[in-house]
């Protein structure tokens, strides 16, 4: 396979799952300013720090307005990440992928984008809102099927998957790095319905709630969130799964290509750090750990970048 | 006479009764409901946006990826009908590829004076980087898209011979896929031959004509594109997808050992057969445009060195050149000792001051084309220009005669159309696709038929408003 091609493939669910992301951390603000009227200006300035915009977003505005962040978020053409970029960049990849993508999976991120496209094509309000994330939500997942249910397992796919989960440990990692403070031992003392509020907040940027309630009995406590999120792996948002797939598809690389690459070692040893309790990462500080992390993900993904000849 | 009669109708004749070919479609025709066939037609517009067939428009912001129309009602062609169209395009075929031979040899014919020394010398489609190379296999044109016009029930004309990088071949097959899946039951009834096995046949044409180099059990076969955002990479990308063969671009490729290799996960890898979807002039910085950002630096020097096989050979242009496409009777002849079986049109070489002034008088009753330019721009149809655009286009002609070649509007036949209010005749014409391997000239029985959309109008282009038919050739 080209190079090229196997960089396409990575970027074009990294986007997508980008997309996805954005999505989800604006229903996850939305509801708050649903529930609790008082906070919401907060609420959403948090979710553009942890989108990672909020630099390019004071440029723009000198307020958290609701229209204004949801807009930013989710269509501005000035904002490289809005969920309106990040599927023009994944269907552009997909493009130029398009001989490595079967063809239901290439029609899928095709119709994706369109009826993306269309749902963002006038300013969302809060009357569309609603209906413009579930065409969000259920169009990638219907990518996602597609992939899953087409697609070989080969070199291809491992390309897609690296892609998607490397993007969401990113993701995961930042969310809770913007919320650590409420999840650290003092915080909890507090107490307060606020407190409650934001915990269940982090849960549902990453669509987790009913899985941590489920697992869990309703109990929430900042140290279960924690661990739900960072170690276990039976989450598939939680970083642990996340850094256990990708180790899984460079494993399958080495398999079918004959060669083990630098990235392998890398990801093996990001792996040992999921392999420690909670309490010992509490100890070491939450916020190095997480902010540890994010520089890690990001010095894989140039590594497998390298690795495996994405550009000249 | 009536307006309607002036034109060869395809489907109909003058009483209205449907022609041989068209008779069992039009059984079914007459009994389908006209809103049904609508419907289909919006069905098919969704189709091919969700399969992405689109292209892109220089030159137009705004809608950077479009559709061409797609008609649902076919364009027939009976088996004898074909086999005429056959025989004449595969003399035309070897022809051409005769004449590339000689003209980058010992031109012969420069020196029997059957086409002027100039006519080669002085143009920009002549690489001399070509003389004395010997392509692979002998072939020189790969692939051909003919372009066809019709005027009549057995006059068929030559209008261009496309022998550098024709398009439209992916249309040809989607079209198809299109109507088998609207109107599964109309391929019972009627013998329509297969197209599909065009991308099984392009991938074994260009493996048989691998490069001195090649010394594995199977060829690799690449297509080279310019890019994502080339009007045609949507057809790049498909055909490279059917052949199972690699789509690369420039930056994928380097030159190690005196082979072309494409960067893979694993290192770099040899390529003997490059299908290259990009001009001559692009391919390759050292040897042609030093600004060319799609090429691949030294790629003419291993090709030179039988490193590497590029389909269509470089300089093939020189055959499909406007200034030479009025000496093709005489080059088919030349090499083939027959006459040519299809016509050219009457072609005025506005170079020669007799033609000049002959042109300039009837300047309202003639089309007029840049001996360069394709895709219908800087073209002037006469009949349909405005009195301004006829006297812009006159200083043009007398600034720079030799750009220009003349010729009179051809009666294009016409095939009906659905229409909101039925079925309407537009004016069409026919690209077949041909394939030239070392011993084979194989022409896919159909190809892609353009019909402006617009009433009246001659012009085909897609990039002007034209749209595309399926083209059924018939098996009895």
């Amino acid at each position: 396979m080209l190079g090229k091609t196997a960089g396409g493939l990575f970027w074009m669910f990294r986007y997508l799952e980008r997309a996805e992301n954005i999505a989800r951390l604006v229903e996850a603000g939305w509801r708050i300013a649903l529930t609790r009227a008082g906070d919401a200006e907060n609420e959403w300035e948090s979710v553009v720090t942890t989108a990672g915009m909020r630099a390019a977003y004071c440029a723009k505005f000198d307020d958290f307005d609701a229209p204004h962040v949801i807009n930013y978020l989710l269509r501005d053409p000035d904002n490289a990440s809005s969920v309106m970029s990040a599927m023009n960049a994944a269907r552009s990849n997909a493009r130029l992928v398009r001989t490595a993508l079967s063809s239901e999976v290439w029609e899928a991120v095709n119709e994706c984008w369109m009826a993306v496209k269309a749902a963002l094509g006038r300013p969302v309000t809060e009357r569309t809102l609603a209906d413009v994330l579930s065409t969000i939500r259920t169009r990638s997942a219907v990518v996602r099927g597609a992939l899953h249910g087409t697609m070989l397992r080969n070199e291809i796919y491992n390309f897609c998957r690296m892609g998607t989960f490397l993007e969401r440990s990113d993701n995961t990692a930042r969310i809770l790095d913007v919320k650590y403070y409420v999840l650290l031992p003092s915080a909890s003392f507090v107490g307060s319905s606020m407190d409650n509020a934001q915990w269940e907040n982090i849960l549902r940027s990453v669509s987790a709630e009913r899985s941590f309630s489920w697992l869990h009995g309703g109990e929430t406590t900042p140290q279960g969130i924690a661990q739900f999120l960072i170690l276990d792996r039976r989450v598939p948002r939680s970083m642990a799964f996340c850094y256990s797939k990708t180790r899984e598809q460079l494993a399958h690389l080495e398999g079918e290509y004959g060669t083990r690459q630098p990235s392998q070692d890398m990801a093996d040893r990001m792996c040992q750090r999921f392999n420690q309790p909670i309490t010992a990462i509490f100890d070491e500080g939450l916020h190095e750990f997480l902010d540890a992390s994010i520089r890690d993900t990001a010095a894989l993904a140039s590594q497998i970048e390298q690795d495996f000849r994405f550009y000249g | 006479m009536d307006k309607q009669n002036r034109f060869f109708d395809e489907m109909f004749d003058s009483a209205g009764q449907a022609r041989q070919p068209y008779s069992r479609y039009n059984d079914w025709f007459q009994t389908e409901d006209i809103r049904h066939l609508r419907r289909k037609s919006e069905e098919a517009e969704a189709f091919f946006r969700r399969i992405g067939i689109t292209f892109n428009v220089y030159g137009q912001q705004e809608a950077d990826e479009r559709l061409i129309p797609f008609d649902v009602v076919p364009r027939i062609i009976s088996a004898r009908e074909w086999a005429r169209l056959e025989d004449g395009i595969a003399q035309r075929v070897r022809a051409i590829n005769a004449f590339l031979h000689d003209i980058y040899h010992r031109q012969e014919i420069l020196r029997a004076g059957r086409v002027p020394v100039d006519l080669i010398a002085r143009n920009e489609a002549f690489l001399p980087q070509m003389i004395g190379v010997n392509p692979p296999g002998g072939v020189y044109t790969h692939i051909v898209g003919t372009d066809l016009v019709r005027t009549g029930e057995n006059e068929f004309y030559v209008l261009e011979d496309n022998a550098r990088t024709p398009s439209g071949v992916s249309y040809m097959l989607e079209n198809r896929e299109t109507m088998l899946q609207m109107f599964p039951e109309l391929f019972t009834r009627l013998k329509v031959r297969p197209v599909s096995s065009y991308p099984q046949n392009l991938r074994r044409s260009l493996s048989d004509c691998a490069p001195p180099a090649f010394n594995g059990d199977k060829p690799e076969v690449a297509v080279l594109t310019p890019g994502i955002h080339n009007s045609a990479y949507f057809e790049h990308a498909f055909l490279a997808d059917q052949m199972g063969a690699e789509l690369v671009e420039s930056h994928d490729l380097r030159i190690e050992g005196g082979r072309v290799c494409m960067r893979t996960t694993r290192g770099y890898k040899a390529i003997d057969v490059l299908y290259r979807r990009i001009d001559d002039d692009y391919l390759d910085p050292l040897n042609f445009n030093p600004n060319s950002l799609l090429g691949v630096p030294g790629i003419m020097d291993v090709y030179r060195a039988g490193g590497i096989t590029l389909a269509n050979a470089p300089g093939t242009g020189i055959a499909d050149d406007k200034a030479l496409y009025s000496y093709m009777p005489d080059i088919v002849e030349f090499y083939t000792g027959e006459k040519s079986i299809l016509q050219n049109v009457p072609t005025w070489r506005c170079s020669e001051a007799d033609s000049l002034k002959y042109v300039l008088d009837h300047l309202s009753e003639l089309v007029v084309k840049e001996v360069h330019g394709s895709g219908g721009y800087g073209m002037l149809v006469g009949p349909a220009a405005s009195k301004r655009e006829l006297a812009r286009f006159e200083k043009k002609l007398r600034a720079r005669p030799g750009n220009y070649i003349a010729q009179p509007t051809l009666a294009l036949s016409t095939v009906p159309i659905m229409t909101k209010r039925g079925l309407a005749p537009r004016h069409v014409d026919l690209r077949p696709f041909v394939l030239v391997s070392p011993n084979k000239v194989q022409i896919t029985p159909g190809g892609l038929t353009r019909v402006a959309l617009k009433e009246g109008s001659l012009v085909v282009n897609s990039s002007q408003g034209g749209g595309t038919k399926d083209t059924w050739v018939l098996g009895d």
